[in-house]
């Protein structure tokens, strides 16, 4: 079970900075590409991720288990096919009621990536909960933890924006990220099964 | 020392004085928040450059002993416009550089309300500072993302006689405005018999890819290249109107029309006959890219990354 945990926490990070350098490309048709698109989006990730560290947090006092371990990576999949149907709409509805590519930019960044984010957010708290057996080792737990999710996000970063958007269209590694994160919910909730026998 | 040494050596001081009045060096360097910006003097010539290492990074220069002489090759081969128009009420540029197309449109065509988009304001004071680039109430600056202002200007309602895309000479390339949807754009902020022109790449994979992209929303166009630049210029007359809709112009209509801009031209070292007869080459030529390259989309766009080797 806890090599599964530590390559979910992993697959959080990869998919979090993916989704964050895909939102520059996402946004830059409607909003342009000036410093400010990329102020807008990382204010907007920054703080999802912090709400969902505290939203995590709390969730893992109660019966934490892999399975509800799971459901977060179900729901975040689920969370971002919108970014792949609805996005076009959505940034001309906002084009349209907001002049300033600024607050444009800001507003979009909410609609399209805030909810999913926070999701993704959960998973590191969440994950030290699970990992954490005494108080001894937590620290020690929580540090290998971040250094294998931001290895993720180091790995993500690097993939998407040297060879991802080379090899494939936006919206197919939106999908494959969805796909990424489907699986890993199935992988976890198999684990839970397996474990618990 | 005697008198005739300090002498010889006075006059030796002085030749070495008048030989080298030369100019040279960096004269003002600035970090934007996009680029890198040089201004540097070679003797008469003054160039904007984005990088002192590459010696064709030059994004635009301006000749001191003839202001008005357009240096490179590709500005002079985007006056190939005015055959098709020569007197377009409204033009947009999109990248101002050192401002030599709105400033001699200015004076080519001082009827036409110029405006010129450019999202650095760094480049816009360099190019007031150095290269007398000055904007008034029929010369326009807006700075501002030429994607957000194109397509509030298709909101406002607003159409052009001419549009020249000139934001490609810098070391970056700005991937949201090589994609289809923004050749798309636009085209529909162009009057019916509105031209459209790109001043863009010739050199790497980047040039089938975008080939191929304004051939997918414009059909045919005229691939204007010369073998003496790493550029090519797209010209693009009535390019809002389908491919077979297009009037075209023969060859002895554009070499009378080259004629009556000849004069005017003159100064600005634009050689319009000479442009006349190769654009009239230009317009037979059969696409000599590969059309099996996927053309740029919002959806891919990878375009610093195609242009490497």
């Amino acid at each position: 079970m806890i090599p599964v945990i530590y390559l979910l926490a992993f697959s959080g990070g990869f998919v979090i900075m993916s989704l964050e350098l895909l939102g520059g490309r996402i946004l830059a048709p409607y909003f342009g590409s000036g410093i400010y698109i990329w102020g807008s989006i990382i204010t907007i990730f920054m703080l999802s991720l912090s709400i969902g560290y505290l939203l995590g947090g709390r969730l893992s006092v109660h019966n934490p288990s892999s399975s509800r371990f799971a459901a977060i990576f179900a729901v975040a999949a689920v969370l971002l096919l919108p970014l792949t149907v609805y996005a076009q709409d959505l940034m001309e509805f906002i084009f349209l009621r907001v002049e300033d590519p600024r607050y444009g930019s800001l507003l979009a960044s909410v609609v399209l990536f805030g909810l999913p984010t926070v999701i993704l957010g959960m998973i590191s708290p969440y994950s030290v909960r699970l990992l954490v057996e005494n108080v001894a080792e937590s620290g020690r737990i929580a540090g290998a933890l971040y250094f294998v999710s931001t290895l993720g996000s180091a790995i993500g970063t690097l993939m998407t924006s040297f060879y991802f958007v080379l090899w494939f269209e936006m919206n197919t590694i939106i999908l494959l990220l969805i796909g990424c994160l489907a699986l890993l919910a199935a992988l976890a909730f198999s684990a839970d099964k397996t474990f618990n026998k | 020392m005697s008198t005739r040494m300090l002498l010889l050596l006075s006059v030796l001081w002085a030749a070495a004085a008048t030989a080298a009045p030369n100019q040279y060096g960096v004269l003002h360097e600035e970090r934007s928040l996009y680029t890198r910006i040089l201004v540097h003097q070679d003797d008469d010539l003054l160039c904007l450059k984005f990088t002192l290492v590459r010696s064709d990074s030059n994004q635009s220069c301006k000749d001191l002993s003839q202001p008005k002489r357009m240096v490179f090759a590709y500005a002079q081969m985007s006056m190939a416009a005015l055959l098709f128009n020569p007197t377009p009420k409204r033009i947009l540029i999109v990248g101002l550089g050192g401002g030599t197309l709105p400033m001699a449109l200015r004076e080519l065509v001082p009827t036409a309300t110029i405006e010129t988009v450019e999202i650095d304001p760094a480049v816009v004071r360099v190019a007031t500072d150095f290269f007398d680039y000055r904007s008034d109430e029929k010369n326009l600056i807006v700075t501002e993302d030429a994607r957000v202002y194109g397509k509030r200007a298709k909101i406002r309602g607003l159409r052009y006689d001419l549009i020249i895309l000139d934001a490609f000479n810098g070391d970056y390339i700005p991937e949201h405005l090589m994609t289809m949807e923004y050749l798309q754009e636009m085209r529909e902020l162009l009057t019916p018999d509105g031209t459209l022109v790109a001043n863009t790449f010739s050199t790497s994979n980047l040039y089938h890819h975008e080939s191929n992209s304004y051939r997918q929303v414009f059909g045919d166009f005229i691939n204007y290249r010369r073998k003496d630049t790493g550029n090519r210029v797209v010209l693009i007359p009535q390019a809002q109107r389908d491919g077979d809709a297009r009037t075209r112009l023969t060859k002895e209509q554009l070499m009378a029309r080259a004629q009556e801009l000849d004069t005017d031209l003159r100064p600005y070292g634009v050689p319009i006959i000479r442009i006349a007869r190769e654009v009239a080459a230009a317009s037979r030529a059969r696409p000599d890219w590969n059309l099996r390259k996927r053309p740029l989309s919002d959806q891919y766009s990878p375009a610093n990354l195609l242009r490497k080797p």
